[in-house]
């Protein structure tokens, strides 16, 4: 895979972490640790899934984003935002006016990334038709599912999709509109408003792109609570020549089956980043047979469940699924409404190709490895096996491989050195200061905030 | 480095525990994916073969630096005449397990097929004994 390195937007706070092990428990690929009472993020397995963000009791984890300020810069400024957005919005606003409130916010250009969806539709069942794709295809949406394909599951990368998602193919179709109507290249600003962490990271280091087409990210709940500031329930103008290809499909496909139920004879549809790991677990195995397509999510209910929006995941189903039925089916909006080169477009979409980048990889030299996994296998043997995360590691495993890659050490399972006091093998002073190294020297101070003013998310 | 896991007769639930866990280990040591595939597929039919037809059997795996030895043992009715077991299609099992989406009779032509070096030992009344070996690139 060419393109930029991984981009990470997810930080830990230092001042919020209490180093409480929700995050580090939650992660699918175990890529937390706590060290010195913080959680830390190893950036070479976080997929961006933003488990941790959400297990976070005390919102520690905060996402990087662009200034808003910086769209002042370009004459014409485009938001790109995914439908889902749209559905957050309590139902006394519509859509001409959640659109003039992007606009007062300073947009010049509103462009929803589910059109024209028909190119992306056609050129995702071109791809499929060919009689050399594994089967089940895999769709790449999810640039978390993707990561974790990549890194978890390698032997699987060769069943996605080599299409790109309805992002890139909406800022392309932007641009090539904005051109047609006699702007400069370098005049057009895109921004894109995110539901989530992951596609921060795929839209600033794309999959096969040597670099971002897109100029700026605006997290969805920032821009929605800017946009609330100025929006108006009153009379404003007609908006709609900007949705002109939104279609049914359209509005639908960031939902769980928006986009299984176009493709295949047989196809699944799952939501939830573990339900995924679970299910690509036997896919691996060779246990399920039969299946064309895959849709994987790693939001429940997929995008309305991204940790960028507001309001209720469920509400904003509902809502979406009420807004699609005022929207034509995509094969139904006339090729003349598209008014760009599809052509062009079409050759956008096309993914050269994506690596594996396998992450549990003990070294490369085998008898080293085998000589580690040994190792690690005797240490499991002492360990208590209650997965407690007490020394910092997600489980007893986790830490036993830590140990043999000397990043942890025997000391650090609180177990083990109880049973080392109790033998007289380590002083009981020593041992706390093992646990105050772990934890921070403040943990064992009472503090009677703990619930409540401290941690307001218990 | 070894690996023991017991096998359940009966219990399609947990099947695929061993496969999963085999692989992870491979994973670990970096073997190709192809190889890994294939492995983690030889070493599930074996595991749905002790689970539709014997009582109980276990998996042990040892691993070296150029190969891998599974051996599948069970306790169970055996298998009467091995080279008809070998045949595509060729299947004892009831109608129970078939129903389940097992038991299609490919089994065994599948492990050898995904298998470097494949030997069946068999005592009927008693159990089997299916050893696999295959060799990393």
């Amino acid at each position: 895979m060419s393109g930029l390195p991984n981009y990470h937007a997810l930080n830990v706070d230092a001042a919020k972490c209490i180093g409480c092990t929700h995050c580090m428990k939650s992660c699918p690929t175990e890529a937390i640790r706590v060290v010195n009472g913080l959680a830390v993020i190893n950036r070479e397995s976080c997929v961006d899934c933003g488990q941790c963000h959400r297990a976070c009791p005390t919102h520690a984890f905060y996402v990087e984003q662009d200034d808003l300020a910086k769209i002042k810069s370009f004459k014409y400024r485009v938001i790109l935002f995914p439908s889902v957005m749209i559905g957050q919005f309590p139902n006394k606003y519509n859509e001409d006016q959640i659109y003039d409130g992007l606009k007062k916010v300073g947009f010049t250009h509103v462009f929803e990334v589910e059109q024209p969806m028909q190119l992306l539709i056609n050129s995702v069942k071109e791809y499929l038709a060919n009689p050399g794709v594994p089967k089940p295809a895999i769709s790449p949406y999810c640039p978390a599912v993707v990561r974790l394909i990549q890194s978890k599951y390698p032997s699987l990368v060769e069943n996605l999709i080599l299409r790109k998602a309805p992002h890139d193919l909406a800022a392309h179709y932007a641009i090539n509109r904005l051109m047609q109507e006699g702007a400069n290249r370098e005049e057009i600003g895109l921004f894109y408003a995110t539901p989530c962490i992951a596609k921060i990271s795929s839209v600033k280091s794309p999959i096969g792109e040597r670099e971002s087409i897109v100029d700026g990210i605006i997290n969805m709940n920032h821009l929605y609570n800017e946009v609330m500031k100025v929006i108006t329930d009153g009379p404003v103008e007609d908006n709609s020549a900007q949705r002109e290809n939104l279609s049914n499909e359209g509005v639908l496909w960031c939902l769980t089956r928006g986009e299984s139920c176009n493709f295949g004879s047989r196809s699944i549809a799952i939501d939830g980043i573990h339900n995924v790991v679970r299910f690509l677990e036997r896919l691996e195995n060779e246990q399920i047979h039969g299946v064309d397509f895959l849709e994987l999510r790693a939001c429940d209910q997929s995008c309305a469940g991204g940790i960028l929006l507001t309001g209720n995941r469920f509400m904003n189903v509902e809502s979406l699924e009420r807004r699609a039925k005022r929207y034509p089916y995509a094969k139904d909006i006339d090729k003349a409404t598209i008014k760009v080169d599809t052509e062009e477009l079409k050759k956008k979409l096309i993914i050269d190709s994506i690596s594996p980048k396998p992450i549990y990889v003990f070294g490369k030299d085998r008898i080293k490895a085998i000589e580690k996994m040994n190792k690690a296998q005797h240490i499991v043997c002492f360990l208590p096996g209650i997965d407690c995360g007490a020394c910092g590691a997600p489980n007893c495993q986790a830490l036993a491989d830590d140990m043999v890659n000397n990043k942890a050490k025997m000391s650090d399972c609180i177990f083990l050195q109880q049973k080392w006091e109790n033998e007289g093998r380590i002083s009981a002073n020593k041992a706390f200061l093992n646990i105050q190294k772990k934890w921070g020297t403040d943990r064992f101070k009472a503090d009677c905030k703990k619930r409540g003013q401290r941690n307001e998310g218990f | 480095m070894k690996l023991s896991f017991p096998i359940q007769g009966g219990d399609f639930t947990h099947a695929g525990h061993p496969s999963s866990e085999v692989k992870k280990v491979l994973k670990q040591l970096d073997i190709d994916v192809k190889t890994i595939k294939s492995i983690v597929i030889a070493l599930y039919e074996a595991e749905v073969n002790v689970v539709a037809h014997a009582y109980r059997g276990t998996v042990d795996v040892e691993i070296d630096e150029n190969k891998i030895c599974i051996l599948v043992s069970d306790e169970g009715p055996g298998i009467p005449d091995i080279e008809l077991a070998m045949q595509p299609g060729y299947s004892t099992a009831s109608k129970e397990v078939r129903d389940m989406g097992f038991g299609a009779g490919l089994g065994l032509p599948n492990i050898k097929k995904n298998t470097d070096e494949l030997s069946i030992e068999s005592e009927v009344g008693k159990g089997t004994t299916v050893k696999m070996l295959n060799y990393f690139s």
